[in-house]
């Protein structure tokens, strides 16, 4: 235990006799009552007396450090600490720690922060701009010189992005034909209207579910993947290693994950578009709508060019979704939380990408007429 | 304030990972208040050793007592305990991103003392001063050098005034003069406060400054080939060996 006694001499000095063990968990009871006794008449001197101490360690020291350390009027001194403990706390200087001395800057002011977070999207927009440049030419080399493309790399990833997601692919687009169908049917079948789901079905999941889920769920499997991946290598500095030896990091790194989703992404979304209707199929049987009755209605409804519509958005949508996980990647900063809000950042992105190219898909294919 | 106790007892150990051994049937002990050294090349399973010592992983083989419990076969509520015992720095400091360098060192004051606030800052402040650091307070890690971080971590390490400190290669990547007060710092609280110091290192500049005894580890004969002062060890060596590490002679003798 520690314990503290005040003793005010005739000669207005005071007497502050520290005793026992002082460590983290004897001294927080004291701490407060040294303070104020040191606090209470700045103006005299304070002898503190640790003839009594027997143990003192860096808490310990931090407590004389912190009488010490305040400017007072009057002197203050500490007395007859055992010389191994006084060697410690000789390593401090109590002037040095009076105050923090890189403490947390002041908060901007909110018109500032305002201005930063502009200036922020600015240049993200700037980059966006420069990485499609880089990547168009990355990509045109790739087919000028196949043979450049580390094709190994491509199916690695093409694995990744393509087989493993089917399972995922597969649970939503089956969900989300079986909700269409069934929401759908149960109104409709109030006007004898039932077998028109069939069209809704087939022309929503070609025209725009099928591709849209999918890429969805590519921004955030693969899109995140990507990101995370290449921010990794940000931060061990392995994209530096890649820029030094004369590679382009986004021939290198971005060119095989870019080609891997062009290739994987449009077949996810023919399997998504199957999957809906195979959904929608199996609902309409409990309202009496029979397999072969629904894939005839259809292929009535649904035309070619309603399906290239969904198939082209496909190819875009890769495109962006591996484009902004890959860009995300490379803009990460240091430090491992810096890698999960790259990840966190190609996936808001990449929907928020893809939300935006689905709507001038949509006004395009209707000025069009398709 | 050596008093001659076993503080650390490693008892017949396999290191190793996966079921393969790197080191076998290592046998040692560290006294409380000495600095020990765990030395030995790259590769020689130095870290490995280490990681059974604190607790991470289980050894594939033997015990590891710390202040008379074991470590190998402790449960959770004992592991804590033990824990609380010592402090680790990690050979890349290890520091939280996302915190400054002052939360960093706060964290384990605040989780496991009552000090006054300020108090936890003052204590925490005095652990990086301790280490040179006391400008770069609110710092975050990814702002500082390979160098400094690890200096953070040692002072993190420091936060609780631990009994035993394990430091993992704590002056690779330091400047010269960092290293140098860093093995005075060693020393001081060694021989004021009787800190063990369990230090895995290959810096033979620091081995002979700082530490008291040392073992060295060699990958070849997967244990143990020199035990004691490491200045002895150089002095008075017969094993070529060990004479080749402690004299930094280029070409390692075949065994």
């Amino acid at each position: 235990m520690a314990a503290l006694a005040i003793t005010d001499t005739a000669d207005g000095r005071r007497t502050l006799a520290l005793t026992g063990r002082l460590d983290a968990t004897t001294l927080p009871s004291l701490w407060e009552e040294a303070r104020r006794a040191a606090a209470d008449v700045p103006e005299r001197p304070i002898v503190i007396d640790a003839a009594g101490v027997d143990y003192c360690d860096g808490v310990g020291a931090a407590l004389f450090v912190d009488l010490l350390r305040h400017p007072r009027q009057g002197a203050i001194e500490v007395a007859n600490l055992n010389p191994a403990f006084a060697a410690l706390l000789q390593q401090f200087d109590p002037k040095v720690l009076e105050h923090d001395l890189d403490p947390e800057p002041p908060r901007r002011p909110a018109i500032e922060e305002i201005g930063v977070a502009a200036y922020g999207i600015w240049r993200d927009i700037r980059l966006q701009i420069e990485f499609i440049g880089e990547l168009t030419a990355a990509l045109a080399h790739a087919v000028r010189r196949p043979a450049s493309v580390r094709w190994q790399e491509v199916w690695r990833i093409c694995e990744h992005v393509g087989a493993d997601a089917l399972p995922i692919v597969a649970l939503i687009s089956f969900l989300l034909g079986m909700i269409l169908a069934f929401q759908s049917a149960v109104p409709m079948k109030r006007f004898g209207a039932e077998i028109f789901v069939a069209d809704l079905i087939g022309l929503s999941m070609l025209r725009e579910l099928g591709p849209l889920m999918t890429a969805i769920l590519l921004a955030g499997r693969s899109g995140a993947a990507f990101a995370a991946e290449i921010g990794t290598m940000r931060v061990n500095q392995e994209v530096d290693a890649l820029t030094t030896m004369g590679l382009s990091p986004v021939r290198f790194l971005v060119t095989p994950r870019i080609i891997a989703a062009l290739l994987m992404t449009p077949l996810l979304t023919l399997f998504s578009d199957l999957v809906g209707l195979l959904g929608g199929a199996l609902t309409m049987q409990s309202f009496s709508i029979p397999l072969v009755t629904f894939l005839k209605e259809v292929d009535s409804a649904v035309n070619l060019p309603d399906f290239l519509a969904g198939f082209v958005k496909s190819f875009v949508f890769a495109l962006l979704v591996a484009g902004i996980g890959c860009l995300r990647g490379l803009q990460t900063k240091a430090g491992a939380s810096a890698v999960g809000d790259a990840a966190t950042r190609a996936v808001v992105s990449g929907i928020i990408l893809l939300v935006v190219v689905d709507g001038l898909f949509a006004v395009a294919y209707f000025l069009l007429d398709i | 304030m050596k008093n001659g106790e076993v503080i650390i007892r490693v008892d017949n150990v396999d290191a190793g990972y996966d079921g393969v051994a790197i080191l076998e049937h290592i046998n040692f002990e560290i006294r409380r208040g000495e600095v020990f050294g765990i030395l030995g090349g790259s590769g020689c399973g130095k870290s490995t050793l280490m990681k059974h010592m604190i607790g991470l992983n289980p050894p594939i083989a033997g015990h590891v007592t710390i202040d008379g419990d074991d470590i190998v076969t402790a449960g959770d509520e004992l592991l804590e305990k033990i824990q609380r015992k010592f402090g680790v720095m990690y050979q890349s400091g290890a520091l939280f991103g996302s915190m400054t360098l002052l939360e960093n060192v706060r964290l384990p004051l605040e989780v496991y003392t009552s000090l006054p606030d300020d108090a936890i800052d003052l204590v925490a402040r005095m652990k990086l001063e301790l280490v040179g650091l006391e400008a770069f307070t609110g710092h975050m890690p990814a702002e500082l050098s390979g160098g400094m971080q690890k200096r953070a971590g040692i002072a993190r390490a420091m936060a609780l005034d631990p009994a035993i400190l394990f430091l993992d290669e704590p002056s690779s990547g330091l400047d010269p003069i960092t290293a140098a007060s860093l093995d005075a710092t060693i020393r001081r609280l060694s021989e004021n406060l009787g800190v063990t110091f369990v230090i895995v290192t290959h810096d033979l500049g620091s081995v002979f400054v700082a530490t008291d005894r040392v073992i060295l580890l060699d990958r070849g004969a997967k244990g143990i080939i020199a035990e004691g002062d490491p200045r002895r060890l150089r002095d008075e060596t017969a094993d070529p060996r060990v004479r080749a590490f402690f004299r930094r002679e280029a070409e390692p003798v075949a065994h």
